[in-house]
């Protein structure tokens, strides 16, 4: 399927991306193609590359090779500010939220790129500086609520429980206005019950009209929302396509479940536990 | 434009306004304290210390905004105090600029050199841009005591004419106070601005996280540079003042031990604050005039070294005790204070 898809449709497309780190090939020769309006999630077993690929992309990391090319723009070398003002942005993994600002304030910081006031005019309180804080004040409120926290809008960032830590994040990204979304696995940490409104609150961001690509390890929880999935294992591209396309694909399941994972066999006793862990993965699919 | 619209629809105007103007009232409460002190103490010892005071206040909030706020360290903040003050004692006495038209190019050049330096040094962080900052001021210090032909060497630069205003030629200390107080005053309210705004709101970020204030599109190291060129600037400007003042510089006034003794003052002062910034420099300016007199009392034949012990005695109880700094340490008492009060207030009511 990706390979007949019309050009206009695709936001983001990666060829030939390779990065080391010290000999170790993290990331090697991965093309992948982004769809517009569509939540593609990136997964893989520990150690895939994921976090890497996304580093590539936000350019926190540099390229060994390849390129990347955003709206027919090429934005690998692009620092990453400038690759966040084009509409990419990221969330960490490893929250990096402003622990030590309101939660209102650190998504005032994601409004940066609306405002325009700078040094000499803080400095002087040029008429207009009032009025733009009060717009990026009511743009962040905006953001907040989108994402349910409004009411802890004046709350140190640092003192929300982590789900909620994870949601400024979000919100924050979303200020900065993207049209690529990228969440760095969003759902780490998180409660079921907190998992559960975090699927429906990435499906309202797509939603709205911006693109989701996220990483995830857990691979039930992106079952249920991407439109499109990508397999990364050994920082190669093993597989891509619907959900339900790289469910069945073996590659994909041997990477989940180890290389000598072979036919299901219903005869031996290690055959029934690969049945079970089969089935784990991928229930429709037990049949087989 | 939007202004006024706004203002119009807004029956809180008058909150906004105080929005707009936040720390004002400390402004004009500490206007008012500085135009009656010279009115009341003709004590030129006294004017003197005060004098010192706005003096390093303006140095100290330079440094706090680059350290507090932007987390960027530097430990040779005297550097852009030396590049003022040399520039205007040489463009003024060498050269017969106007001591004001030489002391704003003072200011100029301690950006300027900031700027560049910068453009260099950014790419380091932590310990590395600390040992880079000392360095720079290493090299300032050298090229002081060396360029003997223009900067008068080790001995010093006399005869910087004294500033004018009209016809009046500034010479007394009472002059002098209210001239440092005058541009402490804007620094601190150029300061307050700056840290109120999105400027100060993207500052504050990438002290927290450099990669995530980035990704949300803050040119991190354009910022760094411009903080960076603004401490220097107020460096400057203390140091041109400094020249005129005293009309001879020497350049041991421009050397490590005061970088040090800076960070010293915005750590005492509390860093990440801009009145910090003046509450340290009195603090550790009283301080030492304290310790001066008191270790005599105690030591007779005490030399300087001892005096450096209590002060680093000091220093070490603020930082182990009340690591935010004076100035917030207080206020956060006094809330706490304010808010136990509204508590047992409220518990005897109910």
């Amino acid at each position: 399927m990706p390979a007949n898809v019309s050009n206009e449709a695709i936001l983001l497309e990666a060829n030939h991306l390779f990065k080391s780190f010290g000999g170790i090939l993290a990331v090697n020769d991965v093309d992948l193609a982004i769809q517009t309006g569509q939540i593609t999630a990136l997964i893989g077993p520990n150690g895939a590359g994921k976090t890497t690929l996304f580093n590539l992309i936000s350019g926190t990391h540099s390229l060994d090779q390849g390129e990347i090319v955003f709206e027919d723009r090429r934005i690998s070398g692009l620092t990453p500010h400038q690759i966040a003002a084009l509409g990419v942005v990221r969330t960490f993994q490893n929250l990096q939220i402003f622990g030590n600002m309101t939660v209102l304030e650190n998504v005032m910081v994601g409004c940066h790129l609306q405002g325009r006031i700078g040094f000499i005019t803080a400095a002087l309180r040029w008429p207009g500086v009032a009025a733009e804080e009060a717009r990026l004040n009511d743009l962040a409120m905006e953001h907040l609520s989108m994402v349910g926290l409004a009411r802890h809008a004046n709350h140190l960032a640092a003192s929300l429980p982590y789900g909620q830590q994870r949601l400024v994040e979000i919100a924050r990204a979303l200020a900065v206005k993207p049209k690529l979304l990228l969440l760095d696995e969003p759902a780490a940490g998180l409660t079921r019950v907190e998992t559960e409104a975090l699927d429906e609150l990435i499906c309202r961001i797509r939603d709205s009209g911006i693109t989701v690509f996220l990483v995830e390890h857990d691979m039930n929880l992106v079952m249920g929302i991407a439109d499109q999935i990508i397999v990364l294992h050994y920082g190669q591209k093993i597989a891509e396509g619907t959900p339900a396309r790289v469910q069945s694909n073996p590659a994909v399941i041997q990477a989940y479940l180890g290389a000598d994972w072979h036919q299901p066999n219903s005869t031996s006793t290690e055959g029934l536990i690969q049945n079970r862990a089969a089935k784990l993965q991928n229930p429709e699919q037990q049949d087989a | 434009m939007s202004g006024t619209q706004s203002k119009i629809q807004n029956p809180k105007s008058k909150i906004e306004w105080v929005r707009r103007f936040p720390n004002a009232s400390g402004l004009v409460v500490l206007t008012l304290v500085l135009i009656l002190i010279p009115l009341n103490i003709q004590n030129n010892y006294i004017l003197t210390i005060l004098i010192f005071v706005a003096q390093f206040t303006m140095l100290t909030i330079g440094l706090s905004l680059l350290m507090g706020y932007a987390g960027q360290i530097s430990l040779g903040q005297a550097t852009f105090f030396g590049i003022g003050a040399f520039t205007t004692a040489i463009l003024s006495a060498t050269f017969g600029l106007s001591p004001w038209l030489a002391l704003v190019s003072g200011v100029v050049l301690a950006a300027g050199v900031a700027y560049l330096v910068g453009l260099l040094i950014f790419r380091l962080r932590g310990h590395y841009l600390a040992m880079a900052t000392l360095g720079m001021n290493i090299i300032l210090f050298l090229v002081l005591t060396q360029e003997v032909e223009w900067t008068g060497g080790p001995s010093g630069f006399r005869g910087v004419p004294d500033l004018t205003l009209g016809t009046l030629t500034l010479t007394s200390d009472t002059h002098y106070f209210y001239v440092f107080w005058f541009f402490t005053l804007i620094v601190i309210a150029l300061s307050l601005n700056i840290v109120n705004s999105r400027v100060g709101r993207a500052m504050r970020a990438l002290h927290t996280s450099e990669i995530a204030a980035e990704t949300v599109g803050i040119d991190t190291n354009a910022y760094k540079l411009k903080v960076f060129a603004l401490s220097a600037a107020y460096g400057g400007l203390a140091g041109g003042l400094h020249a005129t003042y005293l009309g001879f510089i020497s350049p041991s006034t421009f050397g490590i031990s005061v970088s040090i003794e800076l960070v010293v003052m915005a750590v005492v002062g509390g860093l990440a604050s801009v009145w910090g910034g003046l509450f340290g420099a009195g603090i550790v300016m009283l301080i030492e005039q304290y310790l001066r007199s008191a270790i005599k009392v105690i030591i007779p034949n005490a030399s300087g070294e001892q005096e450096i012990i209590a002060f680093g005695l000091i220093l070490m109880l603020i930082m182990i005790f009340i690591p935010e700094g004076l100035f917030s340490g207080l206020v956060n008492a006094a809330k706490r204070r304010y808010a136990k009060g509204i508590v047992s207030t409220a518990a005897q009511e109910g």
